[in-house]
């Protein structure tokens, strides 16, 4: 992977190093034109960030002393692909009270890692998992 | 008490009414609590703060700030896993914490070292280092340790009725004044999708790269960044302890997880926390409001947020009634971005209705600089501000610009003239209504484009109200119309440009190049710490303003200079010739009759110089002294003297001349002496020193004074009632124009010249 070498001389990307960049349909950013836009050719999903283009960012915070900003990069590019109402779903049931004991969350860790190889937020909500129990946050609330 | 003197006066009085005036100070309305460390009132320390501490054990904590790993709560776990750095712990926790504080304002240290240690640092020792720094160091600290080497600012855009048309206009406003960041939120919550919008429209006009965020719902919010309005997100709060967390419906994993969310959509986020918020919401365990604050701090950091908002946002008026609440907001501020987070520092909710308390707040920031000065500046009127009345609001906004010109200092804002502005507000009005159009969501009659084109606030417009936005913005919502459509609106309505500047906002996403720390856009070009790191290391070094951003600060309009001066003077010469004219007689010799009073007047009296700075034409300054001194009997003699300007010398000049002994001189600017040919230069017998408010009634009586001291009398001296007004503030760069025109008319030793003057009949 390019993204391994990236250092903060590479930075930002669209400027140093446009080559490496590509939109979800495999795009260049130089195609991204208004008049493109207008003929129909770019959608809102070109605009989208892409799993690659979180791994560049994250090996560049790396470079630049910040390893857990670069740890969020890396859990962010797994979340890429994943729909929104199952963010929003995992979002809400990591919210105190929302599940009602530990196995929801495994579920929701379990679903993340299968479907869509979300390997690191997989373990950080199966942290969060051991922490709720042992904080007694599903706990019914009103 | 001291003892009773004998036979003293009984005083019946039971206050003094100093007390009252000052009950009457806005200063007043704002309320103050006694420092109360068990009741959550106390800014840098408590009894209940915990001691710095850190033990490891096997590569795992042990215990942290005094707790036992086993009772952790679950910020503790959270910072214990994802903030601390295990092999930079040890050495950072050893180093005492008052030579860490050294080094934070040492500028030979460099701020990487001190970056480096903070990883290892626990809440506590962090908490206890910054409480070491009085308010300067904690600035100059700031300064250094700010993660990008550029200054920024950020704005709110909102109003009272959640107009769509006032949004677009003042959010072009906002960017012309040169916000890198603003945010909008609601004064209805279904509106969040119609403010999205007419926002981002009313963004991309006048230039491109301002980061946007409409401050609503977290799933909304999200919704709304997703469909391309917004390119930024703040309201991810997070609490310095566990009962607020929960009670703030959250825990640190899941707003870590919404965190993510937000980079997994290419959106730009932070934190938000700050102190107060804890005590607010009755969570606060007696800890201060420091240590708290950097709970959250080390939170976020190991959250792997880039930024935080911090600095007491909706807790910074309750910070502010808390003796030292003030400097704390400073020191919390500090240590976001020791942690290497950006920093929107705050200085956002107006904790004071003094206006010298928020000069005062505001400026270690501005001298500062900071990634985001405000993290909400009130672009807007204060009634119109729907997060609340920020600490700098539209109303003065001129204010913080002259700020910057009298520190040079860089805060962010750039100076903007009327035209220019009229221009982009009304570019934005019709771009937003040519979208409206096109997605069919509205068709704004011309009326009410003009209103809010031309309106300071929502009160003056004939505009959208709430319950109508509603309309529009559920349509938004409900057709999920995104920004493409919106892009595609504007270019087929001949916004071409404005097409182009949303587009490229909305393509900084592709690359994520905007999600690094403290990233914003500036000419088209990201910059945040990574390529545009700060870099402090004493004078010479760090940010400093460059010549053509200097030009553009000291900017502001209505400024004076001496060609200002004399043009106007030149609009008046004509009025004057028409009421007066003064012929030159020869020398002037020493009187003889005891009734006369001679008046000196300037070198450049009606000569260059046509009105007093009290505005009054010359020729009825000399009509009203010479109609006083021949009340009394006496016999005015005009005298125009060029070895002088300065009144006293005029005066005391005049007297010698007089006959009588006493003399009047006046300078052109209407300062005005009466003196007697035998006292001190500068120990006369009248002076009007205050020219600006000096009336004609004043000199008429002046004249009758003059007479009357001629005659030996000794007349009550006349007194010009002064209101305090600051007088140098407002008259002594056109006095110091005037005074250089004057003087440059003296010649050594040129003799007084006799004047005789011819008044226009209106005047008699």
């Amino acid at each position: 992977m390019t993204d391994k070498h990236l250092t903060t001389t590479d930075y930002p990307l669209a400027e140093k190093r446009p080559d490496l960049v590509r939109t979800r349909s495999g795009k260049m950013l130089e195609h991204l034109t208004l008049e493109a836009l207008e003929a129909g050719a770019v959608a809102l999903e070109d605009l989208r960030i892409t799993p690659e283009a979180l791994r560049q960012q994250a090996a560049i915070a790396r470079a630049a002393g910040r390893p857990t900003l670069g740890r969020n990069f890396g859990r962010a590019a797994e979340l890429v692909d994943v729909p929104q109402d199952v963010i929003l779903g995992i979002y809400e049931l990591l919210r105190p009270g929302r599940a009602k004991g530990k196995a929801d969350l495994l579920d929701a860790a379990h679903l993340l890692r299968r479907t869509y190889k979300a390997e690191q937020m997989a373990s950080f909500i199966e942290e969060a998992a051991e922490v709720y129990e042992r904080r007694g946050l599903f706990s019914k609330r009103f | 008490m001291p003892d009773k003197p004998q036979g003293a006066p009984q005083i019946k009085v039971n206050r003094w009414r100093r007390f009252a005036d000052w009950d009457e100070r806005p200063l007043r309305l704002d309320k103050f609590a006694v420092e109360d460390a068990s009741a959550g009132f106390a800014a840098f320390s408590s009894p209940n703060d915990p001691k710095p501490g850190l033990e490891i054990e096997d590569g795992k904590v042990k215990s942290m700030d005094g707790i036992a790993a086993v009772d952790f709560d679950m910020i503790d776990l959270f910072i214990a896993t994802h903030h601390l750095d295990l092999e930079v712990a040890p050495e950072a926790m050893a180093i005492p914490s008052h030579e860490i504080a050294r080094m934070l304002v040492d500028m030979n240290v460099p701020r990487a070292k001190l970056v480096r240690l903070a990883h290892g640092m626990t809440p506590a020792k962090l908490a206890e280092v910054v409480a070491e720094l009085n308010a300067l160091e904690i600035a100059f600290a700031y300064s250094k340790m700010r993660a990008r080497h550029t200054p920024g600012n950020q704005g709110h855009v909102t109003n009272a009725k959640d107009d769509p048309l006032q949004l677009a206009a003042d959010a072009a406003t906002a960017v012309a004044f040169g916000f890198d960041e603003i945010e909008t939120t609601m004064r209805v919550a279904r509106n969040a999708w119609s403010n999205a919008v007419a926002c981002a429209v009313g963004a991309a006009v006048g230039r491109w790269g301002t980061l946007f965020q409409c401050s609503s719902e977290e799933a909304e919010e999200l919704q709304i960044g997703m469909a391309g309005f917004t390119s930024y997100a703040e309201t991810v709060s997070v609490y310095g302890t566990e009962r607020a967390f929960i009670d703030g419906d959250d825990t640190p994993w899941s707003k870590a997880f919404l965190s993510t969310a937000y980079a997994s959509r290419g959106i730009k986020m932070r934190c938000t926390s700050g102190a107060g918020s804890e005590l607010l919401m009755g969570f606060h365990e007696s800890k201060s409001l420091l240590y708290l604050e950097a709970r959250c701090l080390c939170l976020q950091r190991g959250m792997g947020v880039q930024g935080t908002q911090n600095g007491g946002i909706d807790g910074a008026p309750v910070t502010c009634t808390v003796p030292g609440g003030v400097r704390e907001l400073m020191a919390e501020n500090l240590l976001a971005v020791w942690l290497d987070l950006e920093c929107a520092s705050g200085n956002d909710a107006r904790p004071t209705e003094s206006e010298i308390r928020v000069g005062a707040k505001i400026l270690p920031y501005l001298i500062a600089g900071s990634d985001l000065i405000c993290s909400g500046f009130g672009s807007i009127l204060k009634y119109d501000n729907s997060f609340n009345p920020s600490l700098m609001n539209g109303e003065e906004l001129e204010d913080f610009l002259v700020l910057q010109r009298d520190f040079e200092a860089d805060g962010g804002l750039t100076p903007v003239g009327e035209t220019e502005i009229l221009d982009l507000r009304s570019r934005a009005v019709q771009a937003i209504a040519a979208v409206f159009e096109e997605l069919n969501l509205g068709k704004p009659t011309a009326d009410m484009m003009a209103s809010v084109v031309a309106a300071s606030g929502s009160e003056e417009t004939q505009s959208y109200l709430p319950g109508d936005v509603s309309f529009i913005s559920e349509a938004i919502k409900q057709r999920r119309i995104n920004v493409i459509d919106v892009i595609k609106a504007l270019a087929k309505r001949g916004y071409r440009t404005e097409a182009q500047n949303l587009l490229n906002v909305v393509k900084l996403r592709v690359t994520g190049d905007y999600l690094q720390t403290s990233a914003i856009v500036r000419n088209g070009r990201i910059i945040s710490a990574v390529n545009d790191p700060n870099e402090y290391l004493g004078p010479g070094t760090g940010y400093r303003v460059s010549k053509e951003r200097r030009e553009q600060l000291v900017n502001i309009r209505d400024v004076l200079d001496r060609d200002e001066v004399l043009r106007s003077e030149g609009r008046h010469a004509k009025a004057e010739s028409r009421l007066i004219q003064y012929r030159t007689m020869g020398a002037a010799e020493p009187g003889s009759d005891p009734r006369e009073v001679v008046i000196g007047i300037s070198p450049a009296f009606g000569l260059k110089i046509f009105r007093t700075l009290g505005g009054h034409p010359l020729s009825s300054i000399l009509d009203a002294l010479i109609s006083g001194i021949r009340a009394k009997g006496c016999r005015p003699r005009i005298v125009r003297l060029r070895h002088t300007a300065d009144t006293s010398f005029l005066g005391l000049s005049a007297a010698r001349l007089a006959g009588s002994g006493v003399g009047i001189g006046i300078q052109a600017k209407g300062t005005a002496v009466i003196h007697q040919h035998d006292r001190l230069p500068h120990h006369n017998l009248e002076l009007f020193s205050n020219a600006p408010i000096t009336k004609l009634e004043h000199y008429r009586r002046m004249g009758e004074n003059a007479a009357a001291y001629a005659l030996s009398e000794t007349p009550e001296p006349v007194v010009v009632p002064t209101k305090g007004e600051a007088m140098g503030a407002r008259f002594h760069a056109q006095v110091a124009l005037i005074y250089a025109i004057e003087t440059s008319l003296t010649e050594d030793g040129a003799a007084p010249e006799n004047i005789e003057i011819r008044l226009a009949e209106v005047m008699q």
